[in-house]
């Protein structure tokens, strides 16, 4: 029937056998956090939503914008929304039955491991270079038990194999070139932000199913 | 001392700081590890560097 709401069960039995049901049983007892909804983490979020993710935490501060359509996963009626609502809502027509928090904050090394404690993996999908470095220094040191998988260089039209992932500190995973900059002549763009994305949400699952190997 | 797996001459002791700006790294744009446990952002000019340490070093480029 048209438009019918799958209730859980049928959507778990279709979930668990497309990823089978061990794997469907790790992916829905795990808890990740995704750092910042734009480009990167507005693509990692639908992801992980359509992996089954049994918990999500989304924390940004903006609202969308016009110049964020090229490139993140929100549409025009979405423009002017809060980023976290703009994406709950989203998730939630992808999978009602995730359990799906989210925080409007901008992220400093005061409030950072308050608002990440409790989740085993944070995605860092912000822009600017300072804001990632809080991030990640400061979860690092203050959450004993976090893996962060962060991402840097993923601006332009460079080749998509130049983008890696790679274990750069004892929990921390890099997905990016490490180099391409967002600047002025080298705009941030789908396909390359798209690619980076998929490289963190894989390495998310990786982690969820117990491979920590990049 | 070995910097992300190349070995570096000291002349002498230095703060990560100063380390850091030598080699040209923007402080607000790294993170580091230093002999296997991060260094928070607010010790890189207290803990000090010796030719026995091992630092590996991330810069994060802006776009996301």
């Amino acid at each position: 029937m048209k438009n019918a709401m799958p209730n859980r069960d049928e959507l778990e039995s279709v979930m668990a056998a497309r990823h089978t049901p061990e794997a469907h049983g790790k992916i829905k007892a795990a808890r990740v956090a995704v750092a910042g909804l734009g480009g990167l983490g507005s693509h990692i979020a639908v992801s992980l939503a359509r992996l089954g993710v049994g918990e999500m935490l989304l924390v940004d501060h903006d609202a969308v914008e016009l110049n964020n359509i090229n490139r993140q996963n929100y549409f025009i009626p979405h423009l002017e929304m809060k980023k976290t609502g703009a994406m709950k809502s989203q998730l939630t027509d992808i999978n009602p039955y995730i359990n799906i928090k989210t925080v409007d904050a901008y992220i400093t090394e005061d409030n950072a491991s308050d608002i990440f404690d409790g989740y085993d993996i944070v995605c860092e999908a912000f822009d600017n270079p300072e804001s990632k470095t809080v991030l990640v220094s400061t979860l690092l040191s203050k959450l004993p038990n976090v893996k962060i998988v962060a991402a840097s260089g993923l601006a332009g039209f460079g080749s998509s194999n130049d983008i890696k992932t790679r274990a750069a500190l004892s929990r921390l995973y890099i997905c990016g070139d490490e180099t391409s900059a967002a600047e002025t002549g080298r705009g941030l763009m789908s396909p390359r932000v798209m690619i980076c994305a998929g490289h963190q949400a894989n390495m998310v699952l990786r982690l969820i199913l117990g491979i920590e190997e990049a | 001392m070995i910097a992300n797996g190349k070995k570096i001459d000291l002349e002498r002791n230095l703060s990560l700081q100063e380390f850091l700006d030598g080699m040209g790294y923007g402080l607000s744009e790294v993170a580091v590890e230093k002999n296997g446990a991060v260094v928070p952002k607010n010790s890189f000019e207290t803990v000090m560097i010796c030719d026995d340490d091992t630092l590996e070093i991330v810069r994060f480029v802006g776009g996301g």
